[in-house]
């Protein structure tokens, strides 16, 4: 060809402009990446920033004269006496002492300090204690938010400081004597809800959040492991296993918010079972959760090599003997790693029961499957919407709770896939 | 996956899995010596200059110390059972390796005097002079017309649409398919018959102008017919380029090329002019090899 | 009996079952010379009878705690005095919750109205009844079924075969369990949705510019009229997924490209988790962020310049969303561009073509179908997402195309009318479900087009 040596040289001339491109479509490629990492290293910086601090609580740590005559008590094992016994008094005395500058006149602006939970804790300790009436004894009780708030914060403009500049500068003096101390804030995981965030807590969340996902695995993971074993051994080609395929790939993809709707009016309106119960809960979410579960179920089932099922029914085993004895054991770390994944949805969603009522404000602990209850997330969303900074705080923390759950449980997963799963 | 490619991968990603059944058959007395070549390797008019080559597939050699000539404007055949080398071989030759991360290519390779694999060397300019058709035909999900145009446009060998027209044209009339294609160019390649989309591809390799062609089995997914035409445009392109092509058949290398190469196990055993190796072969293994004792 | 309880009750003495049929299908082996004789091995017969105690109980378990708590409501309503038994649906719930309210003691009875006093008496004895009742029934039917299956237990019965067909039929009401919930879906909207439509016009719904649904709470209330015009909600709902989209598709596809085509196996393996774990993420989590971090932050640097911006800005709720569905895009995307034949690659390099070339003449459009059902997937996906717009988007119903203005959405509207007090009756409840079809049907079409489209790309390349 009398052209190649000519061509030759115009591809050659070409080649700089070529390159040009193919680093600037090479660079768009690293940064589309670097924008979607930063996206996630700027979302944990901002969620573990605003949140750390929830994890710390303020305490006062004082000399309580539990005076029965100031408290109007003479018999601390008096429930009636309990009841009404003034129970700040010596609280607010104890404090007054701690502060020198401090003096009877100050009383209110002291009593602000402290935790209005506080005397509920010193009744109760006495209660246990009967024989502490009379005595002195030095204990902690938990601060009061503003005094939370200002020692975590001070300094910091997004937070407004409500103390006084009096009381301000107790503070910093009690904190110099050890009075008040900032200390890992155990309150958090021991409580429910409270409309006071020094007492506010996720345990309750958490417990619900357990017993909803415990509905939920035991009504999914077999649910959704007999529906995958029947779609890819049992069932027929026909019309009705293709209508049943078509409704489970759009299930998969039916946004979360309408099987609320679904539980709202058929588990709820429908049936008459209770509102915010994780029973009705974990049904709607293992609604939700099931086409997630077959599909992974049938991919790992769909992974055993046929050699197997041949051997086994070669030597005479029905197809259910085949299915149950040898196909299912092998398909399991499959099936369990969908369904871990399945899960890990599943707790992080909070759409579908805001709609079936598990956004109330629940303090108490729930204490089974009928009892009221809410769950982590919809407890993140309670206190995100709150006005008080101090409850951002605990929602960023129990943003953290609820990200440590799901990262471990992803973690376990591909742990389990790299581990268990054979490659044939 | 896909079905396409793993043809292709399958040879030259594990060499070793065809290798032992051919072992076994092998006659036992013959030895053969690394980097030695029965009949003439070298030529004086040499396009590539291949010196004491070797691949790599991570720990496995796959190419064992081969030095070879490929003179300018002559068809040489690699042939050899599967699992010889031939195709990675080949595809050293415009550095199609280079996509696959665990393979290394050392020794000197050697294009016009030009360093193929010199860290400096443009892949691009090389592949443009350097063209390839593969085992199986790969059209691009296009119309015929921009497959045959998609090399010239990527280079910017066209100023006008009426250049771009004349080299599709061009192309082509040389893969011997205008005739059958002129009326539907804007139908798309993925609907032709297997032998035309092979051709379609031959013309898309040769409309950028190469100056060499690599064929890397262009037949074995053809039916006969298709064969023989393929094989009588290799015989017309042999006039203005260099081709190198892998093949199964010795009936079609015997056909086809000025010269012959014979791989085994990595080795390569003899190259000669094509009706020498297959009337009197000088090495024990290229005989047993062409008279079908094995492979 | 706790449901709960029960329940494991009942699987207990299923177990109880399989043990005394194992035992039967043995001992009547035994006579004819060892289970040899028998049809089937004595696990089968086992089963058999812990099926035949199980399934039975269960089933009834299932359908009176379904239907208990409505049967109990009725009975309770009905027993009220004449002039108390309340019009409509609506009074009848609040009703009932006030009944509920004093059986719980949450409410005390000095509260209310002796009749109400009586049926909250009422009440928890019909419970207590219920339940006995129920704890009855289901024990009554698990033994009587459990001592048929082994009263049944022959040596010439085929135990397996039976065994197998129950847990065939199981499997197969597992499965159709998925056509059921779709009929659940499709019951609970579309009932509602007519009831919405028997109230307010076709036309003002669909066509009607300004939404506020704030009707009447009670009858003889003096308030606005609402107005139930949801193009607002629809133009609100676009803006954001748009806004979600043009974050999630370009960063989306072009890290999937950088991973699949040039990326090394070692970056490849880092990055990749990672973007999963953008997936991973609870919306609340991005919801947060969106309406604390990235709201502000938008409002305050608008402001800066010199623009007017809401704190509850379309552009912070959309932009979040859009790094949410960042790795929905480029895992779908990374599929598509994977399952493009390597051939096509070879044919371009070999050509001469750079892979950046190669990328946007060969690949990028032979992989165009199958990129597009993504697109559609990941729209549907923003369409019905949720918590990010309750909490970072507004509730008010503008019409606008401003990225920087407050808009609300259709999901946001229906979590509103439906969280906090509710009557059921009211066209603000009914609406919220009359806005679940819409938001149901559009993304079933989406899905529906896109999972076709994917399914016929992939066939393309089988």
């Amino acid at each position: 060809m009398t052209d190649q040596r000519s061509q030759a040289e115009i591809v050659r001339q070409s080649l700089k402009r070529r390159y040009r491109k193919e680093r600037r479509f090479r660079a768009y490629g690293i940064a589309a990446i670097a924008v979607a990492l930063a996206a996630l290293v700027i979302l944990f910086a901002d969620i573990i920033g605003k949140g750390y601090t929830g994890f710390m609580k303020t305490t006062l740590t004082m000399e309580v004269q539990i005076d029965g005559e100031m408290m109007y008590l003479d018999d601390a094992t008096d429930e009636r006496q309990l009841k009404m016994a003034d129970f700040v008094e010596p609280l607010v005395q104890a404090l007054i002492r701690e502060i020198p500058s401090a003096t009877e006149a100050d009383r209110d602006a002291v009593r602000d300090l402290i935790n209005p939970y506080a005397s509920v804790t010193l009744r109760d300790r006495l209660k246990e204690n009967p024989e502490w009436l009379n005595t002195t004894r030095t204990m902690t009780f938990l601060a009061h938010t503003d005094v939370d708030v200002y020692a975590k914060h001070a300094g910091d403009e997004a937070y407004s400081i409500k103390l006084s500049e009096q009381q301000q500068a107790w503070v910093d003096q009690l904190q110099e004597d050890g009075v008040v101390e900032t200390s890992f804030n155990d309150v958090f995981f021991q409580n429910g809800d409270s409309r006071d965030p020094s007492k506010a807590g996720i345990l309750g969340a958490v417990v619900g959040s357990l017993l909803t996902m415990f509905v939920t695995l035991i009504l999914s993971f077999p649910i959704g492991v007999a529906a995958a074993i029947y779609l890819e051994e049992f069932a027929p080609q026909n019309k009705l296993t293709d209508f049943i395929e078509v409704n489970i790939n759009n299930l998969a993809a039916v946004p979360s918010i309408i099987f609320g709707l679904l539980g709202l009016a058929v588990f709820i309106n429908l049936f008459g079972m209770p509102r915010s119960v994780p029973v009705v809960g974990g049904l709607v979410l293992t609604l939700m959760t099931l086409p997630t579960i077959i599909i992974s179920s049938r991919a790992a089932i769909k992974s055993v090599p046929p050699s197997i099922r041949e051997a086994a029914e070669g030597i005479g085993a029905s197809k259910m003997q085949v299915v149950l004895h040898h196909v299912l054991p092998l398909a399991m770390p499959g099936m369990l790693t969908g369904s871990i994944i399945g899960m890990a949805q599943a707790l992080g969603e909070t759409a579908p029961l805001l709609l079936i009522g598990m956004v109330a404000f629940i303090v108490d602990v729930p204490d089974g499957f009928f009892d009221s209850a809410t769950v982590l997330p919809v407890q993140v969303f309670l206190w995100a919407g709150s006005p008080e900074l101090a409850f951002i705080e605990r929602a960023s923390a129990a943003i953290m709770v609820l990200l440590t759950f799901l990262i471990s449980m992803n973690a376990l997963a591909i742990w389990m896939r790299k581990r268990l799963e054979r490659r044939w | 996956m896909n079905t396409l490619n793993t043809t292709v991968t399958s040879e030259a990603e594990m060499p070793e899995e065809n290798v032992v059944p051919v072992q076994e058959e092998k006659p036992a007395e013959t030895v053969i010596e690394e980097g030695k070549t029965v009949g003439r390797p070298f030529s004086d008019d040499a396009k590539f200059k291949l010196r004491n080559v070797e691949v790599f597939y991570g720990q496995d050699r796959a190419i064992k110390n081969i030095s070879l000539d490929i003179a300018r404007n002559e068809v040489i055949a690699f042939i050899g059972p599967s699992g010889c080398g031939k195709s990675t071989f080949l595809r050293c030759l415009n550095r199609m390796n280079d996509s696959i991360d665990i393979c290394r290519v050392k020794g000197s390779l050697h294009l016009d005097d030009q360093d193929i694999y010199d860290p400096k060397r443009d892949v691009v300019e090389l592949r443009a002079r350097v063209g390839m058709v593969f085992q199986k035909p790969n059209p691009f999900p296009k119309s015929i017309y921009d497959n045959v145009a998609y090399g010239p446009r990527i280079h910017g060998l066209a100023n006008r649409k009426s250049d771009l027209d004349d080299i599709v044209e061009n192309s082509l009339r040389k893969a011997g398919l205008w005739e059958e294609v002129k009326d539907r160019l804007d139908a798309t390649a993925t609907g032709m018959s297997g032998g035309q989309q092979q051709r379609l591809c031959i013309a898309r390799a040769i409309a950028v102008s190469p100056e060499v062609v690599l064929m890397d089995e262009p037949c074995s997914a053809l039916d006969p017919i298709a064969t023989a035409k393929v094989e009588e445009l290799i015989a017309e392109l042999s006039e203005s380029y260099t081709i190198v092509i892998v093949t199964h058949s010795m009936q079609q290398a015997a056909r086809v090329s000025h010269r012959t190469a014979y791989f085994h196990l990595g080795h390569l055993v003899e190259v000669n002019e094509t009706n020498k190796v297959f009337t009197s072969p000088e090495h024990e293994l290229t005989e047993s090899y062409i008279t079908g004792r094995f492979g | 009996m706790q449901p709960a309880n029960l329940l494991l009750l009942t699987l207990v003495l299923a177990v109880v079952a399989y043990g005394l049929g194992y035992a039967r299908s043995r001992a009547l082996a035994m006579p004819l010379g060892g289970i040899r004789h028998l049809k089937s091995l004595p696990f089968y017969y086992g089963a058999r009878a812990a099926l035949w105690c199980g399934i039975p109980a269960l089933i009834v378990l299932a359908l009176w705690a379904a239907f208990q708590g409505k049967v109990i409501q009725m009975l309770v309503i009905g027993s009220l005095p004449p002039e108390m038994i309340p019009a409509d649906e609506g009074s009848a719930s609040l009703l009932l919750s006030k009944i509920s309210n004093v059986a719980s003691g949450a409410l005390p009875p000095g509260f209310v109205e002796a009749p109400i006093v009586e049926a909250a008496e009422r009440l928890k004895a019909l419970r207590g009844q219920s339940r006995m009742l129920m704890s009855a029934l289901v024990i009554s039917v698990a033994v009587l079924a459990g001592f048929l299956g082994w009263l049944r237990i022959r040596p010439r019965i085929n135990a397996r075969e039976q065994v197998e067909s129950i847990l065939k039929w199981l499997f197969f009401a597992c499965a159709a369990l998925a056509i059921l919930t779709t009929l659940g879906i499709i019951f609970s909207v579309a009932f509602e949705t007519f009831r919405f439509f028997e109230k307010i016009s076709f036309v003002e719904f669909f066509f009607g510019t300004s939404w506020s649904p704030q009707t009447a709470l009670r009858a003889d209330q003096v308030a606005a009229e609402g107005a139930f015009g949801m193009i607002p909600l629809f133009t609100g709902t676009l803006l954001i997924s748009a806004i979600a989209m043009l974050v999630a598709v370009p960063v989306g596809l072009l890290s999937a490209i950088y991973l699949s085509e040039y990326a090394n196996k070692r970056v490849r393996s880092i990055v990749k988790p990672l973007l999963e774990m953008l997936a991973g993420i609870p919306t609340v989590v991005y919801g947060f962020f969106a309406a604390l971090t990235v709201a502000p932050f938008i409002s305050n640097l608008a402001a800066s310049l010199g623009i007017e911006a809401s704190s509850q800005s379309a552009l912070a709720a959309g932009g979040v969303m859009g790094i949410m569905i960042i790795p929905f895009v480029s895992s779908l995307s990374d599929d598509v561009i994977n399952a493009v034949p390597q051939s096509l690659r070879d044919g371009s390099l070999a050509l001469g073509a750079t892979q950046s070339e190669t990328m946007k003449k060969v690949i990028f459009p032979a992989a165009l179908p199958g990129i597009m059902g993504g697109i559609l997937l990941a729209v549907s996906r923003a369409i019905g997402e949720t918590m990010i717009v309750v909490m970072a988007a507004g509730l008010a119903a503008n019409l606008t195309a401003n990225p920087l203005e407050t808009v609300t959405t259709v999901t946001v509207q229906i979590v509103t009318l439906l969280t906090g007090d509710q009557e059921f009756d009211s066209a603000k409840t009914l609406a919220a479900f009359a806005l679940g079809a819409m938001l149901f049907l559009a993304t079933l079409l989406l899905n529906v087009i896109a999972l076709k489209i994917v399914r016929k790309y992939r066939e393309q390349y089988d």
